[in-house]
């Protein structure tokens, strides 16, 4: 055991060295999975890289990227008496305008978390008499899962089942962050998990429309440190494409079941992503031969709009345009324990990571660094 | 009284307190001073330097692979003497119990008591019993409090902490909570996970008897060794920089908390604890904690710095630098 | 937003599947990879089988970090 992992300090240590050789100027990486976001700082790898790299944090993290209204309308739902709210725990602590879902089940309000959607099937099972709602949030990975659950609720019969669909597309928000002109990025990390999915193809625009070095990446600290040397090559090199670093998931056409799945329940609609606005395209509604499944359709409630003026900087973090350190709030109005916008909520939100994990290069002055 | 349940009766002071004394709790962990059942205990301590402490238990589930509330209860109090450098001697019990409560696992939870306070070589010497309504409490709560004898020569203080100690870890992490999160998210963990509950203070008898520079103990419990280090580093005006490929972890453990992503060193142990101590005496104390049963997997998981005041920063597997913060409240499962 | 693990599978019933990680069992839904086998490792999210874990490539990978690693 002591010697895999003499190993991988020795393996991390050569891909350094090449990434060093390799960039000759600065260059900025995107990472665009919250997952990615929390790997990176838990491995300490911005510690690690030459200076000439830097990483910065995109729009990945699904939690972070839910808009107000949504909360909003969640923690109405849970108000209510006859619902029962099922949710991933990383939703907790989302502030919506007024209030979170946190504080409304501290006031009463039922909410449970589960680990598995399938878990709020059995809670409607078992409490007939309630209105069942799950919150169906995440991307390509999880929207499957959601998909598969609406199924299995279908086969079941089940009339007290719902979800509240918040789903959102990588791709779409890619192309939103390459038009506008003030975000500058040298290349992409891929969510390895979306793509396990979706497969490489949807992401092919990158190099071919953008002229984006792009690799698609697992999430160990040496898959990470694998792709930024990919990475490193390709800029070193002068081309572009798009490159799988973890091929032990990744197949190149992904996991077509779960995208017929998704075909199957959801269909595409706009959506508007927490500090960027709307996209067109980038989420998933359920469609109309689901429709008795969707709480908005069959379950509709009216939530009281609320416009809060922060001086949050969530949106510039998200598309990497600013440091989270940059935001006036951060670390003082806005701390996980109090959190102004949802970067700073979730755990794998960029100010979260970046707070709770350090802001990138440490002072342990003397020793190894 | 075998079967039953417990009545509001039974904490009203006549009959029926007297019988679940008599039937239920003295035959458990009776003893010659308890069974004087006088308002207070009348004891003899050592010499002047006292150590006391309090805690209160309100675990769920009440019985766990490796243990009960009861346990976690003597151990607790036992542990919180030790890690302030004394020999527990006598606690106090005070129960809270619910109307309804089986009457069945209080017995399973005084005997429990008796046990582990007899391995401790603690003596339960008072005690408090009242009965809630039905609704306004939740089974058992449980209070025990202790005083224990400071053990000459040692000073076991934050303010000690200096620069260039070690910080060594006495085994392996996340038992107890993962233990406890047994059938949670319908998870199935193999029986090869048992809570760690154990009371500490023979092996912190041996350690502060061979080594009594020992600068501060402590054990992670609530909040894990995050908590626990970040409390200390913020204490002693100092920084603590951890080696992430020394910190054991059970496989099993590691497995729940990558499947529910939660990170170990967050999770509660109670019967693991940490030791600050000058490197010229590390080998020292751990070739006595491997000879104990408690300690047998103790290593150096870090070292005290001057850098970085306050905070704990941990070297990863690639050899970069996190930090490991103070937890806001407990972990709960993510999917992100 | 990919938080996921690999466990392999040790039972299967229809669409249901009993995976095992380090000693601990989940029941996870095969409804995403029904074509999945006993014996073969998994990625698991959020209760489902979601891929095949390639048990050849994931050698391939390491031997090629450490044929890199030879190289340095």
């Amino acid at each position: 055991m002591l010697e895999a992992k003499q190993d991988t300090k020795k393996i991390a240590s050569f891909l350094l060295q090449e990434i060093d050789r390799l960039i000759t100027k600065p260059v900025r990486l995107m990472e665009v999975c919250g997952t990615h976001t929390v790997a990176i700082f838990r491995a300490g790898i911005r510690q690690v890289l030459p200076t000439q790299v830097e990483l910065v944090s995109g729009p990945g993290c699904p939690v972070c990227v839910t808009a107000d209204e949504y909360m909003d309308m969640a923690i109405a739902y849970a108000k209510r008496q006859d619902v029962i709210l099922a949710t991933f725990g990383d939703m907790l602590k989302v502030p919506g305008s007024t209030s979170s879902l946190g504080e409304a089940k501290a006031n009463g309000a039922d909410i449970r978390i589960v680990y598995s959607p399938l878990e709020s099937l059995e809670i409607a099972a078992n409490h007939p008499d309630k209105n069942v709602i799950f919150l169906a949030v995440g991307f390509e990975t999880t929207a499957p899962t959601a998909a598969a659950t609406v199924l299995s609720a279908a086969e079941k019969k089940l009339k007290n089942f719902f979800v509240l669909s918040a789903h959102k597309l990588v791709p779409p928000a890619l192309k939103t962050l390459l038009v506008d002109p003030e975000v500058k990025v040298d290349g992409f990390i891929l969510p390895g998990h979306v793509c396990a999915i979706t497969g490489e193809e949807p992401f092919q625009f990158l190099p071919e429309q953008y002229h984006m070095p792009a690799v698609v990446a697992g999430f160990e600290p040496l898959d990470i440190l694998q792709t930024v040397y990919l990475l490193a090559k390709q800029i070193h090199d002068g081309r572009t494409s798009v490159e799988n670093e973890y091929k032990r998931i990744v197949k190149k056409n992904g996991n077509p079941v779960a995208r017929q799945m998704l075909a199957e329940v959801y269909e595409p609609a706009d959506a508007i992503w927490r500090g960027i606005g709307l996209i067109p395209n980038s989420g998933l509604r359920v469609n109309e031969r689901y429709q008795s499944f969707d709480a908005q359709v069959a379950l509709p409630i009216e939530v009281e709009k609320t416009v809060k003026q922060t001086a949050c900087r969530c949106g510039q973090v998200l598309r990497g345009l600013i440091k989270p350190t940059e935001c006036r709030l951060f670390g003082k109005a806005c701390l996980p324990e109090h959190p102004v916008g949802a970067c700073m909520v979730s755990v794998e939100g960029s100010c979260a990571a970046w707070y709770k994990y350090g802001s990138g290069r440490y002072q342990y002055g003397t020793g190894n660094n | 009284m075998e079967q039953g349940t417990i009545k509001m009766e039974h904490g009203s002071g006549g009959k029926l307190s007297k019988a679940l004394m008599e039937e239920v709790i003295l035959p458990a962990y009776g003893n010659p001073v308890l069974n004087e059942m006088h308002d207070g205990a009348s004891v003899s301590t050592a010499g002047n330097k006292v150590a006391f402490t309090t805690d209160s238990y309100v675990v769920k589930p009440l019985f766990f692979a490796g243990g009960n509330i009861g346990k976690l209860a003597v151990c607790g109090t036992v542990n919180d003497l030790a890690m302030t450098g004394s020999v527990p001697r006598y606690l106090s019990v005070g129960m809270i119990l619910e109307e309804g409560f089986p009457i069945a696992d209080l017995r399973r939870i005084v005997e429990t008591m008796c046990q582990t306070a007899k391995e401790a070589g603690v003596m339960i010497v008072t005690g408090d019993t009242k009965v809630v309504n039905k609704g306004a409490g939740d089974g058992i709560y449980i209070n025990t409090a202790g005083i224990g004898d400071i053990i000459e020569g040692t000073n076991i203080s934050p303010k000690r902490v200096q620069p260039g100690q070690d910080v060594i870890l006495s085994g392996y992490i996340g038992d107890h909570a993962t233990a406890i999160m047994a059938g949670r998210h319908e998870l199935v963990l193999p029986t090869s996970i048992q809570s760690d509950c154990a009371p500490l203070n023979g092996l912190v008898k041996e350690m502060l008897t061979a080594v009594p520079q020992i600068a501060v103990l402590r054990d992670p419990t609530r909040g894990g060794v995050a908590a626990t280090l970040n409390e200390i580093a913020e204490q002693s005006g100092t920084g603590i920089l951890l080696e992430e490929d020394t910190i054991p972890v059970r496989p099993e453990v590691d497995a729940v908390c990558e499947i529910l992503g939660f990170d170990p060193l967050y999770l509660a142990n109670e019967g693991k604890l940490l030791a600050f101590v000058d490197a010229k005496y590390s080998g020292k104390l751990l070739e006595i904690m491997h000879k104990h049963e408690f300690g047998k997997d103790a290593r150096i998981i870090g070292k005290v710095t001057a850098d970085a005041v306050g905070q704990v920063g941990m070297r990863t597997s690639i050899g970069g630098i996190r930090i490991v913060d103070m937890p806001i409240g407990g972990q709960i499962p993510r999917i992100c | 937003m990919c938080l996921a693990v690999p466990a392999k599978i040790i039972d299967k019933k229809d669409q249901l599947a009993v995976v095992e990680l380090s000693g601990v069992r989940r029941d996870v839904s095969l409804l995403l990879l029904p074509e999945a086998e006993v014996g073969d490792f998994v990625l698991i999210h959020a209760g489902f089988a979601m891929q095949i874990i390639d048990q050849e490539e994931a050698e391939k990978t390491n031997e090629l970090l450490k044929e890199m690693n030879g190289l340095a």
